[in-house]
C-alpha cells in the first residue's frame, strides 16, 4: 500500500492482542500533517498501547503502521531508532531522568544525537524551556517540580530535536485547573507555531475537544466514532454520545453485569 | 496424578528458565554489540565504576579485614597444635587467593552492587525513563546496560584483589603482631607457597567470571522486572539469590577445572 503524503501516520487494519486479550481488532486511523488528532476512549481501551505501536515499542499481530512513509513494524532495530528521532513522546508521568537537572534533561537528546558546541546546546535548551515557561527552573531537580511543571519540562525535552510528530499520553490527567489550562494552550500553540503534527490520547473530553482538529473514539478494540469535535458532540451514536457527554448510564450500563438483584439479596437467606 | 502435576511443574519451570536465559542473552547481545562511542562511553564507564566499584570498597575492605583476622586466629589455633604456626602465612594466603577472595568478594559484591543495579534499572523502567529514552531514539541497552555491565566486570577483580590484600593484612595483624608468629616465616612461607600463575591468576579469572555473571543477572533482573514497587523488590531479591547461588556453583566448577589435578 502506498502511503498518502498528506498523512503523517496511517494505521490500517491493526490487530493487536496481549495475553489472549484482544486490544485492537481491525483499527484504521489516519493522522493528517499539521493537525492535532485525538484518540479518546475509556480507561484500558488501549490508547497508550496505540502510541507504543506507532513508536515501534510494540509490534502488531497484523496490519500496518506507517509513519512518514516508514512501515514501523518492518524496520530494523537501527532504522527504528533513527526514525524515532523524528518523534517526540510525552509520557503520563513525564518520565524525566531523576538523577539530572531540568536543564540536563532537556539537553539529553541534543547531547546524544548531535555534536553541537556547549554554548549552542545551552541556547537551544533555554529556548525550549522558555517556550514552556520554565527557563527559570533550569537548575531544579525533577523531584523539586510539581506534576504540571514536570510535564512541561518533559514537553520541552520532547521538542528538543524539533520532531515532526509529537504524541501525548494522557497529558491532562491529575492536573490542577491552572496547569491544565497551560498545557491545553501549549499543545495547540506549539503544534501550530512549530508546524508539527500532534496525537493526543486522553479521556478528558472537554480539554481534548477544545484543541483537537479530528477525534477518534475507540472502544472494545474498534473505532466506534470519528469526526471533528463538533460532529462527534452533536451527531455521535449512543455509545459515543454517552462518552462525550459523560452520562452515567446508557449503552454502557451503570451496573456491572450481575444476577437479579432481589434474588441476590434474598437468595442467601432462603 | 501427583506425579503428572509435578512433571508439568518441572516442565513449566524448565521452559520459564530457558526463556529467561534466552532473553538475558539477547539483552546482553544488543547491549554490547555495535559501534562503540569511545568519548561518551568512557565517561559513563568511569561514572559506573565509581558507583559499582568504588562505593563497594568500604564493605569489601572491612569484611576482608575481619575475615583475615578470623583466619589468622583459627589458623594459628590449629597449626599451633602441630607446632606448625610458621605456616600461617601460607594457609591464609592460599585460602584467600584461591577461594575466599573471589568468592566472598563476589557474594558481597552481589549484595551491595548487584542489588543496587537491579533496583536502579527497575525503577527507571517503572517510571518509564527507559521507554522515554527509547522514544528519543536512544537505545537504553547501549546507554544504560552496557556501561554498568562493563563496570561490574572491571570492578569485581579489582575488589577481589583488594579483598585479598586487606585480609592478608588482617591475618598478619592477628598472627604476627598479636599471637607472635615469626614475621620472616609468615611472609617467606607465603611467598614460597603461592604461585603467581596457578593461584593469583586463577583467582583473578574466577573473579572476572563472577563479576560477569553477577552484573549480567543484576541488569537482566532490572530490565525484566515487573514495573511495580513489588516487582522491583522481587527482582532485587532474585538478583542476590540467583547471583549468590551462581557464584557458589561456578566456584565449584572452576575450582575443579583449575585445581582438580593438583
Amino acid at each position: 500500500m502506498k502511503p498518502n503524503s498528506d498523512n503523517l501516520v496511517e494505521i490500517r487494519d491493526l490487530h493487536y492482542s496481549r495475553n489472549a486479550h484482544v486490544v485492537f481488532d481491525g483499527v484504521n486511523i489516519t493522522v493528517q500533517r499539521g493537525k492535532v488528532t485525538a484518540v479518546m476512549g475509556p480507561s484500558g481501551c488501549g490508547k497508550t498501547t496505540l502510541l507504543r505501536l506507532i513508536g515501534g515499542q510494540l509490534t502488531p499481530d497484523s496490519g500496518s503502521v506507517i509513519v512518514n512513509g516508514e512501515h514501523i513494524p518492518r524496520l530494523s532495530r537501527e532504522r527504528l531508532y533513527e526514525v524515532r528521532r523524528q518523534m517526540g513522546m510525552l509520557f503520563q508521568s513525564g518520565a524525566l531522568f531523576s538523577d539530572i537537572s531540568v536543564f540536563e534533561n532537556v539537553a539529553f537528546p541534543l547531547r546524544e544525537h548531535t555534536n553541537l558546541p556547549e554554548a549552542m546546546i545551552r541556547d537551544l535548551v533555554l529556548m525550549k524551556l522558555q517556550a514552556v515557561g520554565l527557563r527559570g527552573a533550569r537548575e531544579l531537580m525533577p523531584s523539586e517540580l510539581s506534576g504540571g511543571m514536570a510535564r512541561r519540562v518533559a514537553l520541552a525535552r520532547a521538542l528538543a530535536l524539533d520532531p515532526s510528530l509529537i504524541m501525548f499520553d494522557e497529558p491532562f490527567t491529575g492536573q490542577d485547573p491552572i496547569s491544565m489550562g497551560v498545557l491545553v494552550q501549549l499543545i495547540r500553540l506549539l503544534n501550530d507555531a512549530l508546524k508539527m503534527t500532534t496525537i493526543i490520547v486522553s479521556h478528558d473530553v472537554q480539554e481534548t475537544v477544545s484543541i483537537a482538529d479530528y477525534i477518534y473514539v475507540i472502544a472494545d478494540g474498534h473505532v466506534v466514532g470519528e469526526g471533528t469535535p463538533e460532529t462527534l458532540m452533536q451527531e455521535g451514536t449512543g455509545w459515543v454520545q454517552q462518552f462525550m457527554q459523560g452520562l452515567p448510564d446508557g449503552p454502557v450500563p451503570f451496573h456491572y453485569p450481575a444476577q437479579d438483584y432481589s434474588n441476590d439479596l434474598w437468595g442467601a437467606s432462603r | 496424578m501427583i506425579t503428572m502435576k509435578r512433571l508439568q511443574l518441572l516442565g513449566r519451570t524448565g521452559f520459564s528458565f530457558m526463556g529467561d536465559v534466552g532473553r538475558a542473552t539477547i539483552i546482553l547481545y544488543h547491549s554490547l554489540i555495535g559501534k562503540p562511542d569511545w568519548v561518551n562511553g568512557f565517561t559513563r564507564l568511569v561514572q559506573q565504576i565509581y558507583f559499582v566499584g568504588v562505593l563497594s570498597f568500604v564493605i569489601i575492605a572491612l569484611s576482608a579485614l575481619f575475615i583475615g583476622m578470623v583466619l589468622g586466629l583459627q589458623g594459628y589455633t590449629i597449626l599451633n597444635k602441630f607446632g606448625a604456626e610458621h605456616a600461617l602465612g601460607q594457609l591464609i594466603a592460599l585460602s584467600l587467593v584461591r577461594e575466599l577472595g573471589p568468592v566472598v568478594g563476589a557474594l558481597l559484591f552481589a549484595g551491595r552492587a548487584g542489588s543496587a543495579l537491579t533496583a536502579e534499572i527497575g525503577l527507571m523502567k517503572t517510571t518509564e525513563q527507559l521507554s522515554s529514552m527509547e522514544m528519543m531514539g536512544v537505545d537504553p541497552l547501549r546507554r544504560i546496560i552496557a556501561p554498568r555491565f562493563w563496570a561490574g566486570q572491571i570492578s569485581m577483580p579489582v575488589l577481589a584483589l583488594i579483598f585479598n590484600c586487606v585480609a592478608i593484612l588482617g591475618g598478619y595483624m592477628v598472627g604476627v603482631e598479636w599471637l607472635g608468629v615469626d614475621n620472616g616465616a609468615f611472609w617467606a612461607n607465603m611467598q614460597s607457597a603461592v604461585d603467581f600463575h596457578a593461584d593469583v591468576v586463577n583467582g583473578i579469572i574466577k573473579s572476572v567470571v563472577f563479576g560477569t555473571v553477577i552484573t549480567w543477572i543484576a541488569v537482566f533482573q532490572g530490565i525484566d522486572c515487573q514495573p511495580t514497587a513489588e516487582g522491583i523488590g522481587r527482582s532485587t531479591t532474585k538478583t542476590v539469590v540467583y547471583a549468590s547461588l551462581a557464584v557458589l556453583g561456578l566456584d565449584f566448577f572452576l575450582t575443579a577445572v583449575m585445581f582438580g589435578d593438583t
